[in-house]
């Protein structure tokens, strides 16, 4: 079945068959490998991708199901040539990651969750990357990150909502 | 990029090429013309092999070859590798990539799909038609013992090996007898699924010409992992280069020499092309070793006062179906702890590994040690409530008091450093101890169905494995050295080759910190090179929370030889004493006269001219290190969990956690934590929701993520970290492991809670996981609440 | 891992998914979230021959007040649901629960109308619609019907729907007035439920639906029973497990399952307000 789909702002499409998850397009057909693979029963969000700038576990997602929406992965999050998101740089700030291999999808959840709640409470964040899982962080850094990318968004400056002191 | 030196919270500089996903994970490497394998998996969990009918997979599309066990089976010139025999007499059955007689555990490959696409050799898999016999399975571990049923035939018993440390056995003996009062306790540790998020995988690129191999794996090991395919294999060891690239976690289970590494190089060979494997998520349940799964038998005796006068410990531990690179030593990686951080001159450890039909359990974060404090400090709990005592009080009176280190303990490790008291009066602090405790009190009073449950544990690991005469004492098969190479190149930049191999740890960012320590340089302009065995030789990996200890103490003991060699060759050409030179800024300059100065650029520049260079002195400005050090670190802390256990659903929350830990200097604070914080969720996982599953078929019921529950950010909240520095006297940087710590002591934190929380039934034990039906069923079958009729 | 091969057709309305569904029977499955489905699918639990995506069709998915009822297009988002401005303030239990399923990217595609034809005991809106008397409205070759959804879940993973029929529409009463509560218990934020309960109150027609206590999504009959009996909500619960036949699986046992239904749907009682 022949597709187009908007993917990081660019064009992309082709003969894809039917059953290709949107996750493997993105990745073996485009070269976008960003976002990852970490399960095989939708659990761990390490495939969130943003659809429609919506985030989607891009392992649920049939490729044919995209055609003509948009899509937009971890490598087209940053403004062309001009460093990093504010979430990126939220993570980086705060060591919100080590192995890297969840940071696409939960950086994408975030975004998503940031969009839609834009001052979110600990506990709204904690809920909001419930479907992200990761193994080296304990979140702990995850959740200040994204609460910092909040305050930074919302022009306050750039403090973070820690309960405690470390 | 700031200037950030030890001691400094730099942002790592890992960070880019994953924030953006530029980093490269195996599964991402573009490799043209590879093929792909599957592996044909046997569904029993013991079962003899026979024949074996792949001509309907052979005739799918995109199928190449299939492979059976005996058609592999002259690929191998040694059979798969166990580095630690830990007795003479140990027994360990030959164990090969791909089974050929006999499959022992659901999971166990028994052929292997080469075809165009992953996709490709995942469809065929399920037509290659295996005629099993299937065999009685053992799956208990007093079963295995029994040696009712036998795993390996030709063994004759399930029993691998007995190991014991008994360094006084009469004077255990007397503890007991002479006790005021003794606990006896039997744990179950779990078996635990790692789970590292990235699943493993593994490409074998052959060369053009030459019979060179490259194998890029998603592996912690890469130097072991080619000296081992150079035995398994029957290949020179010079010509394979192991790589790493980024790696997403290992927590351990990368710590090995996986069937299919071995399987991709023998069929890249045989082929000629590259050959390469992803495992699934549910694969990986089975494919990847598991973690723990032993039966813990401790008793302590002690005096009147509740001082701790003798231990005494037996563990029966699975071994699983095959010894893989470091199972049967495991347990033992704990023997020497089993009394922690406790004074206690009487002490007898013994150890038998069983096998079952189950995959192999190895090395998952702690190895040994989270099975030792759990055991210690749940029984220390035990005592507590045994003598009447708070279960803070109890610990101060039995911690080896401050000005006994270094302490020669009773299982003959000599503790580098260690004050303990401070940790826990700052954890109980931090968590505000006093109004838990009322508010705890206050609830049962008003029959409150929300109760509060108030948990501690102090620990003490031993990490940086290890001197490597001590590795030799223990019959374990490799040294514990690292080593580092830095070099200022001519162009004036700074670049350090190390040994180790960091999965999440951040090594190239502490590694440029010692540096800028060192050399005063810009952290931003030096270069970590590591995990590529061409580019970085000698090492010995990264596991164990040895890294910075072994790992970054070779690179500030290269950068001080650097420093040494700069500073003769600028005294040489600015004609002055060496005493005389002071380096300021990055400048070697002439006390006094400071426009007599010499950048270190301008010296690397000058080694690589040699164009005046003192009498004798080679060219190059670099400094090569192999460390050995001369004991582990012992990092050590205190930790309390708070949580809320409600008694009509059994559900337990986890709702505060305070962690004071010390692991000597810190290089990377900010590093520090997230180790910390990480490892803590592990442990914590282990306490409240994770465990393999398996029928009594042998089969494990939950390998994926829907059943096998990792937690999430929902499901745990912040951790208040604090730390105490009492620097390691083993190294010159004072330094000691954490990447283990948190997960070694937030398992028996948090059931310390539960079982706090539980007090009021009469609950003194809970199975791990502490699920809620299994936190209801404690309540319903506790003494206190048959009485009260609930 | 990934699906087994099939052949992918597009509905661009209803009569067309009807038609397709007509021609290709017990082969065809439609297609809308893919949230049921496709889990199922990539560990070939399931293989269709044909998948009829009718995602793309524009009419389906609105919340809409009619008078004392909310009628609820088929392909309406968990996510929309739970931000629906009418649910919020006409039923608030359903914005409730489709706040609470999965997590927010299931939310971001799973739709009302998938959810409730795959017709899974362990799923939380069907025990919502249960509770609140909810009708369901399908289309198929002889035109559209109204299924009460007490006769709407036939057995496991089985509906009333016909293999060419498509779910177009939910029709809840409106309750803004009732008392309700959603109680859901799982280990995980992101899991299943456990068990589950939802309740709505409404003045004499008590509406309490379980989840994962049973072969199908379940009515509390006993509960309800005892409510309009003016029972207490403690002696109500008591009865919660009545006629149920609770699974064993590796996060509960039945016994523990019964235990938690008592407790879950007196906790919902009281909040309602009972």
């Amino acid at each position: 079945m022949n597709i187009t789909l908007s993917v990081n702002g660019e064009q992309q499409g082709g003969d894809v068959e039917p059953r290709v998850l949107l996750v493997h397009y993105l990745r073996d057909t485009l070269g976008l490998t960003g976002t990852n693979v970490g399960c095989d029963t939708s659990s761990c969000g390490a495939c969130t991708v943003l659809l429609d700038g919506e985030s989607v576990k891009a392992c649920t997602v049939l490729a044919v199901q995209a055609d003509g929406h948009e899509v937009t992965t971890i490598e087209g999050l940053a403004p062309a040539g001009d460093g990093l998101h504010p979430m990126q740089q939220a993570f980086h700030e705060e060591h919100g990651l080590q192995c890297g291999y969840c940071t696409p999808g939960m950086i994408m959840a975030a975004v998503s969750l940031l969009e839609e709640n834009p001052s979110p409470t600990e506990e709204e964040v904690r809920l909001g990357l419930e479907g992200n899982l990761c193994r080296c962080t304990g979140y702990h850094n995850i959740v200040k990150s994204v609460l910092a990318a909040a305050d930074a968004g919302n022009g306050a400056a750039a403090t973070t909502t820690e309960a405690v002191s470390s | 990029m700031s200037l950030g030196t030890i001691g400094d919270r730099l942002p790592r500089k890992e960070d880019a090429r994953l924030l953006t996903g530029e980093a490269r994970y195996v599964d991402d490497l573009q490799i043209p013309g590879a093929l792909w394998v599957a592996f044909v998996r046997s569904p029993y969990a013991h079962a003899r092999i026979g024949s074996i009918d792949a001509s309907a997979a052979q005739a799918m599309p995109g199928v190449r070859h299939v492979f059976t066990g005996a058609d592999l089976r002259d690929a191998w010139a040694n059979p798969m590798p166990c580095a630690w025999p830990v007795t003479e007499d140990m027994k360990a059955p030959d164990h090969w990539p791909v089974a050929v007689d006999t499959a022992n555990y659901a999971g166990d490959a028994v052929a292997v799909v080469v075809a165009d696409s992953r996709y490709a050799a995942a469809d065929a898999v399920d037509a290659v038609a295996v005629d099993y016999e299937p065999l009685d399975p053992v799956v208990d571990l007093e079963d295995a013992l029994s040696d009712r049923v036998l795993v390996h035939e030709g063994l004759g018993t399930n029993r691998s090996y007995t190991w014991t440390l008994a360094p006084e056995p009469d004077a255990v003996d007397r503890a007991f007898a002479e006790a005021a009062h003794t606990v006896q306790e039997r744990y179950l540790q779990q078996r635990l699924i790692p789970a590292a998020m990235e699943p493993r995988g593994v490409a074998a690129v052959p060369g053009a010409y030459g019979g060179d191999l490259t194998i890029y794996s998603s592996t912690q090991i890469p130097h072991i992992l080619k000296i081992m395919t150079a035995v398994t294999c029957g290949l020179p060891e010079q010509k394979l280069r192991v790589i790493a690239p980024a790696v997403g976690g290992g927590f351990g289970s990368k710590l090995n020499v996986y069937a299919e590494e071995l399987v991709a190089v023998a069929l890249a060979r045989r082929l000629g092309v590259p050959v390469r494997w992803t495992e699934t998520r549910s694969e990986a349940g089975v494919a990847t070793i598991h973690g723990r799964s032993l039966i813990q038998d401790i008793e302590l005796a002690a005096d009147g006062d509740g001082r701790i006068t003798g231990v005494r410990v037996k563990l029966l531990a699975d071994m699983g179906a095959y010894l893989q690179l470091v199972t049967p030593g495991i347990p033992l990686l704990g023997a020497f702890l089993y009394h922690g951080v406790y004074d206690v001159p009487a002490y007898h450890f013994e150890c038998t590994g069983v096998f079952t039909n189950r995959t192999s359990t190895d090395a998952y974060r702690g190895a040994g040690r989270p099975e030792a404090t759990y055991a210690l400090e749940r029984t220390v709990d035990a005592l507590a409530r045994e003598v009447g005592v708070d279960p803070a009080e109890i610990r101060r009176r039995n911690y080896i008091p401050t000005d006994r280190f270094p302490y020669t303990s009773i299982a003959g490790l000599t503790y580098d450093s260690g004050n303990y008291q401070p940790t826990l009066e700052r954890a109980l602090e931090l968590v505000g101890y006093d109004a838990l405790r009322a508010e705890q009190q206050r609830r049962r009073d008003a029959g409150e169905t929300r109760h509060l449950g108030v948990g501690i544990t102090t620990y003490v690991e031993m990490c940086g494995l290890a001197p490597s005469r001590v590795l030799a004492s223990l019959n374990y098969s490799a040294g514990g050295w690292e080593a580092a190479t830095v070099s200022m190149l001519p162009t004036g930049s700074v670049q350090v080759v190390s040994g180790t191999t960091p999965h999440g740890q951040g090594h190239e960012t502490t590694w440029s910190q010692i540096v800028a320590d060192k050399l005063g340089v810009d952290p931003g302009q030096v270069e970590v090179l590591h995990s590529d065995t061409a580019v970085s030789p000698l090492g010995m990996d990264t596991y164990g929370s040895r890294s910075l200890a072994v790992g970054g103490v070779a690179v500030s003991m290269a950068a001080d030889d650097v420093l040494a060699k700069a500073r003769r060759i600028a005294a040489h050409q600015l004609e002055c004493a060496e005493e005389d030179l002071e380096l300021v800024d990055g400048e070697l300059r002439v006390r006094g006269t400071p426009t007599r100065a010499m950048t270190l650029q301008a010296v690397a520049f000058e080694a690589f001219t040699a164009h005046d260079l003192p009498d004798g002195m080679e060219p190059n400005l670099f400094g090569q290190v192999t460390y050995d050090p001369p004991n582990f670190t012992f990092p050590f802390g205190t930790h309390v969990a708070v949580v809320e256990v409600d008694e009509e659903t059994g559900m337990v929350e986890l709702i505060d956690y305070a962690a004071v830990d010390d692991c000597g200097n810190q290089v990377n604070p900010m590093i520090v934590e997230g180790q910390v914080h990480g490892g803590i969720v592990q442990g914590a996982a282990q306490a409240l929701w994770e465990e393999a599953v398996y029928d009594e078929a042998g089969n494990l019921r939950n390998p994926t993520l829907i059943d096998y529950c990792v937690p999430s950010a929902a499901e745990v909240p912040y951790f208040r970290l604090d730390s105490t520095v009492t620097p390691s006297p083993t190294n010159p940087l004072g330094v000691k492991g954490i990447g283990e710590a948190g997960t070694i002591a937030a398992t028996p934190t948090v059931i310390n809670a539960v079982v706090d929380a539980l007090q009021p039934f009469g609950v003194t034990d809970i199975d791990m996981p502490a699920t809620p039906e299994r936190v209801w069923r404690a309540i319903q079958d506790a003494p206190q609440a048959q009485e009260a009729g609930r | 891992m990934i699906p087994a091969a099939f052949d992918y057709q597009r509905a661009t309305s209803v009569d067309e998914a009807v038609g397709l569904l007509t021609e290709h029977g017990d082969d065809a499955k439609l297609l809308a979230g893919g949230h049921s489905l496709l889990p199922l699918m990539r560990l070939r639990l399931a293989m269709p021959a044909v998948l009829v995506d009718i995602g793309r069709i524009g009419d389906l998915s609105y919340v809409q007040e009619n008078g004392d009822t909310v009628r609820i297009g088929a392909l309406t988002r968990h996510h929309d649901l739970e931000r629906s401005g009418v649910l919020r303030e006409r039923v608030p239990l359903l914005a409730e629960v489709a706040g609470q399923i999965g997590d927010p990217q299931v939310r971001h595609r799973g739709t009302i109308g998938g959810s409730i034809a795959h017709g899974d005991p362990a799923s939380d809106l069907p025990a919502a619609l249960l509770a609140l008397r909810a009708t369901i409205v399908a289309r198929g070759p002889g035109g559209e019907r109204e299924i009460p959804v007490d006769d709407f879940f036939t057995g496991f993973l089985e509906t009333a729907l016909a293999p060419d029929e498509v779910l177009v529409e939910v029709r809840v009463p409106a309750v803004a007035d009732a008392g309700w509560s959603f109680q859901k218990f799982n280990r995980r934020a992101q899991d299943w439920a456990i068990v589950a309960v939802a309740a709505v109150l409404a003045d004499g027609s008590p509406g309490v639906g379980l989840v994962n206590m049973g072969g199908t999504p379940l009515r509390a009959a006993g509960v309800e029973d005892a409510l309009r009996s003016s029972a207490a909500a403690g002696d109500a619960a008591a009865r919660a497990d009545e006629g149920t036949e609770p699974p064993a699986d590796l996060n509960a046992s039945p016994e523990f399952r019964r235990h938690l239904s008592r407790v879950l749907v007196r906790r919902a009682l009281e909040a309602a307000g009972a």
